[in-house]
């Protein structure tokens, strides 16, 4: 995007014309009306920062208090044991749980969300498409204590057929083999969590093909494409960053997910190498599963491993903003 | 202006949901009792009478332990209906939170499955001027060990047997161990699903003690509210391992005996007594008759005898706690907190029980409470 | 497989063969058939695995035949369309079943008695009660959640893509960024730290809409952010050439072109908020009672009642009802934003012609 590439880019050859738009509004940012406007924007830009400050700081102070009294490594024991002294904690198998489960969730999402984003957009017949948009908003709206509860009554009891099946067919590499207990592991949480993110990750990618300029499609059209190569050429590559952003949106909430995560994982603070076995935990679910029953030390601990939490976010969307960035060349709705 | 139209807008929907809301106020309403007249109104009737509602009015906060909730949503039902001035808002929390919550002079009360540590009840004083918290036992609740195992309809298992299946020693159901305590069970080559809580929680802290009391060599952790042992599968809260024992084929699991409800089979404890314990009130009701007060002063915190030579006695039990100052409750809250607690601790309130799978506290224990709570200030 | 029709090749030298019409339909048509078949002469029970079998082989069918008649571009074009469609219609299987399940087993006790009463004197083991109590409360404290973070949230945006350069804007993009991963549940301590602990204020449903706030913000931030960067810049140069103000040509060239996607990126923001359990849990505090003031005393709120009739409910049958009676409430009122948002986003969207 050009008008991004104003901050994050000194002078792109590409954004000059927005750079010059810029500029000049900066100069003529003297009228009145312009000057409060601006200082109203930028005061909340600051009031953000200064709630992110107060969070970071509030964060950081309780991890330290806890993290000084660990009698474990914070980052390798295998146990949450903060009740009783010494205490002993290691976010280890969080750690694990939570990216393996987020992994599981996109790597079936994604895929299947630009599916129905382009389904949408491209393909459906148009008095079916209105509907089924509107359906798929609305189950991004369905709270995700909803999906819990439908996780943990309806889809757990369904899935033994599909464990039993993965075992058989695929049980020898490994990570998909079954020792036959409850489908409550860290592939059930991640499917539940796809299920989830599925129509926010559709919905935002749809709102950015429907963006695609009319003028390239038809070009492309033109040109004798196919409706298949009009999307990889024209769509798919316009849309990129804006399916980056809606998956950065939908990993979000894969991995903070809390309830609905602690309803259907049957956490066992242990890594196990099959995804189907009960082992792992995540985070969000940690921290809610203990909280209640904590002592103040114990909750200095899990607002820890929330600290964690918070810099994997940061490592997720820092490489998304650095892929948005090197793609920005091939989109821009100002092209 | 867009955005200040779009601002108005926003407000215009903003107002229009609160005077909705508003609106909506004068058509809702607190009264139930109208409606349904089904299972805890049998023992309302009784109820009036026994309630001393004094000059207790307002709403009243209180949180704690889940063990608990059951007997505490007979006994608001109750207390309500005599006293329509209180309200008594009682949030399952858990035990921890409850009591942090009390000690931060949130709540006028809280529950709790364990009595209050040294250094809790030096917190308290913090609140309770002039005085300090204590325990006062008022709900007894079995915990039950459900099974699911096609074909089996009763199953006794002593306490190192349960122990080495928790631990995941014991991991089929035809194992010598099991087969040895029931000669006459089919029992199948299946294998064991041992569910333990993913919170932390009161009810794990008292099973735990329970199997350390007991089997000492075959439980080699040290207790707490988080589960110790590796391996086995988890459920949050005592409703998601019922849930979880019904839907499991070869699942075993741990909880409160309310929860054991629809069919939900129950393991028979073999203890030093010649018969095994059924899991039922009456017998753990046995079993806590035997218990001593071991609170100093006017604590009355419990020690539970979990070896009962007495034939039928379930010692496999907890004993929940209401937690009050004893001096410097809340001008406010006072009369309602000691207007419930007597309720409560009195021969109606402890009928209760029975009712909903708890088990009342010994006559002899309950007298020095409700002495206490007639000294509460 | 159906052999399917091809059509005069002879006829038309510069256009290459195509399939009929009706092809699609007969392919998929012939891959069930196949599929029960292979299906009933193996053995195989679940019909999901009948399903799968189908879906691949219509995708192989379509793909090996258009490529024999149509030659490969388009055969790939029919490939691509295939699995679009496979997509879409496996993700509307969990999708639909979660309706399904919701409608179904909330109907049973969803009244107007239900919608009009509290749960106060009900066991949760009983049968009875209502969520007016939850409802009023979820109302209130999402309201004032949204009163507070849309306007900071669409500003911010604002000063983002309109003014932001230098150090604040990347700081702000940054900690933006941070935010979207703050779990609820932490939010949630936060305001109990400061709020609760620190102020001395209690429990109550404003507490618990500063904790939504703060969920609600980073999404707003990063929903409109990139809503106001596809506005074409031609826009605001064409407005800025007429002497309009930057601040007038904000207000009423670049916010309305990209109202709608603001208006769905609010919703999103809101729907995300209004299934949040764990900070309500923390900081409102639940109750069984009507508490229509927000801003003193514990009040209910809907995810919240869920949560709890799930979970503190002994597994009775009359609590799993209410539940899904409450979830169903929910995702009616959802709905109702819904609605609402994309009436504006209709009715106030310029044409972009399309």
């Amino acid at each position: 995007m050009e008008i991004s590439t104003q901050h994050t880019d000194p002078a792109p050859p590409l954004a000059a014309p927005s750079t010059a738009v810029g500029k000049r509004a900066a100069r003529g940012a003297t009228r009145p009306g312009d000057r409060i406007f601006l200082g109203l924007s930028r005061g909340s830009g600051i009031l953000l920062l200064v709630i992110m400050a107060a969070i970071a700081v509030f964060l950081t102070y309780r991890a330290a208090l806890a993290i000084s009294k660990d009698d474990g490594n914070f980052l390798t024991t295998f146990e949450w044991n903060t009740g009783l002294l010494p205490a002993k904690f290691g976010i280890a198998v969080l750690a694990f749980g939570t990216v393996v489960s987020s992994i599981v969730a996109m790597a079936l999402a994604v895929p299947v969300a630009v599916g129905i984003a382009l389904f949408l957009t491209h393909y459906a017949p148009r008095r079916l498409a209105g509907p089924i948009a509107y359906v798929i908003d609305l189950l991004a709206a369905v709270p995700s204590i909803v999906y819990g509860l439908w996780g943990a009554l309806v889809l757990v009891p369904h899935l033994s057929g599909l464990y039993g099946w993965l075992d058989a067919y695929l049980g020898w590499t490994g990570i998909l083999s079954w020792q036959g207990g409850a489908p409550r592991s860290l592939l059930t949480v991640g499917i539940l969590l796809a299920i989830m993110i599925l129509p926010i990750i559709t919905n935002v990618s749809r709102e950015v093909f429907r963006q695609v300029p009319r003028m390239h499609e038809e070009a492309a059209l033109a040109l004798g494409a196919t409706r298949w190569e009009v999307i990889r050429m024209a769509v798919l590559p316009f849309g990129r960053s804006g399916v980056i952003s809606a998956s950065m949106l939908g990993l979000g909430r894969a991995l903070g997910e809390t309830m609905a995560v602690a309803t259907v994982l049957s956490p066992t603070f242990d890594i196990q190498a099959s995804l189907l076995d009960p082992g792992g935990g995540t985070f969000a679910q940690n921290i809610a599963s203990k909280f209640n029953e904590a002592t103040e030390f114990g909750q200095d601990a899990l607002i820890a491993s929330g600290l964690v939490l918070f810099v994997i976010t940061l490592l997720v969307n820092g490489a998304a903003r650095m892929i948005i960035n090197r793609r920005k060349e091939y989109s821009g709705a100002n092209a | 202006m867009k955005l200040q139209r779009m601002n108005r807008r926003a407000l215009a929907l903003g107002a229009l949901a609160v005077s909705g809301a508003l609106a909506l106020t004068a058509c809702g309403s607190d009264n139930n009792s109208g409606k349904e007249g089904g299972s805890g109104s049998s023992s309302a009737a009784a109820a009036p009478g026994s309630v001393k509602c004094d000059s207790a009015k307002g709403q009243l906060q209180a949180s704690g332990s889940s063990a608990q909730k059951n007997a505490i949503d007979a006994w608001v039902k109750n207390y309500g209906q005599a006293c329509k001035d209180v309200q008594i808002n009682y949030n399952p929390t858990g035990s921890g939170a409850g009591i942090t919550a009390f000690l931060q002079g949130q709540t006028a009360f809280a529950g709790s499955d364990s009595p209050l540590k040294p250094e809790e009840i030096e917190q308290s004083k913090k609140v309770c001027s002039g005085g300090q918290a204590i325990d006062l036992p008022m709900v007894g609740g079995p915990i039950a060990i459900g099974f699911n195992v096609p074909g089996v309809d009763s199953l006794t298992l002593d306490p190192s047997t349960i122990a080495k299946i928790f631990n995941g020693k014991i991991t089929n159901w035809n194992d010598e161990a099991i087969k040895k305590l029931n000669p006459s069970a089919k029992l199948p080559d299946l294998k064991i699903q041992a569910f333990h809580r993913s919170d932390e929680s009161g009810t794990t802290d008292n099973f735990t003690k329970y199997l350390i009391a007991t089997a000492k060599s075959d439980w080699p952790y040290s207790g707490g509210k988080a589960w110790q042992a590796k391996g086995g599968q988890s459920a949050q809260g005592s409703s998601g391992l019922a849930q979880q024992v019904k839907q499991t084929s070869g699942a075993i699991s741990y909880f409160e005996l309310s929860y054991a409800s629809d069919g939900v089979k129950t393991v028979d404890l073999k203890t030093d007594a010649a018969t095994p314990a059924k899991a039922t009130v009456e017998n753990a009701t046995k079993a806590i008759a035997s218990a001593q007060v071991t609170g100093t002063g006017k604590d009355l915190a419990l020690k539970l005898n979990y070896a009962p030579k007495e034939d039928g006695a379930y010692p496999l039990t907890l004993v929940t706690y209401e937690i009050a100052c004893d001096k410097g409750n809340k001008a406010a809250t006072l009369p309602a907190v000691k207007s419930f607690l007597s309720y409560i601790a009195s021969e109606d309130g402890q009928k209760q029980l029975t009712g909903a799978s708890y088990a009342p506290i010994p006559d002899e224990i309950i007298a020095k409470v409700r002495t206490t709570i007639e000294g509460l200030s | 497989m159906s052999t399917p029709a091809v059509t005069d090749r002879t006829t038309g030298s510069l256009r290459g063969g195509s399939l009929p019409r009706w092809f699609p339909l007969a392919v998929i048509a012939a891959s069930i058939v196949v599929a029960v078949a292979i299906g009933l002469g193996t053995g195989l029970h679940s019909k999901v695995q009948w399903g799968l079998i189908a879906a691949i082989l219509a995708v192989l069918g379509t793909y090996v035949v258009a490529a024999r008649v149509e030659g490969r571009r388009q055969a790939r074009d029919r490939i691509a369309t295939s699995l679009v469609w496979v997509c879409f219609l496996l993700a509307v299987i969990p999708l639909a079943s979660l309706i399904w399940a919701t409608v179904k087993r909330g109907v049973k006790v969803l009244d107007g008695y239900f919608l009009s009463h509290s749960m106060a004197g009900v066991a949760d083991t009983e049968p009875g009660g209502g969520i007016y109590h939850a409802l009023l409360g979820t109302l209130e404290q999402v309201g004032l959640a949204t009163v507070v973070a849309v306007p900071i949230g669409v500003l911010t945006a604002i000063y983002l893509v309109e003014y932001g350069r230098g150090a604040l804007a990347r700081a702000v993009t940054f900690f933006v960024d941070v935010m979207t991963g703050i779990p609820s549940i932490v939010a949630g301590l936060f305001v109990l730290s400061f709020w609760i602990l620190i102020l001395k204020m209690g429990y109550s449903g404003f507490a618990g809409s500063l904790a939504l706030a703060i969920l609600m913000m980073p999404v707003v931030v990063r929903s409109t952010e990139e809503m106001l960067k596809l506005v074409p810049n031609e826009l605001r140069e064409a407005s800025l050439a007429l002497g309009i103000p930057k601040w007038r040509t904000i207000l009423k060239v670049v916010l309305p072109t990209s109202l709608g996607g603001i208006a769905t990126g609010v919703m999103l923001s809101i729907a995300r908020i209004t299934g949040e359990t764990a900070p309500v849990l923390l900081l409102v505090w639940g109750t069984n009672f009507i508490n229509s003031n927000p801003f003193s005393d514990p009040q209910a709120s809907l995810p919240l009642f869920i949560y709890q009739q799930y979970a503190n409910s002994s597994g009775s049958g009359a609590a799993y009802d209410r539940a899904w009676a409450a979830a169903l409430t929910l995702i009616a009122f959802v709905m109702i934003l819904n609605l609402v948002a994309r009436g504006i986003a209709r009715w106030k969207a310029p044409k972009t012609g399309r």
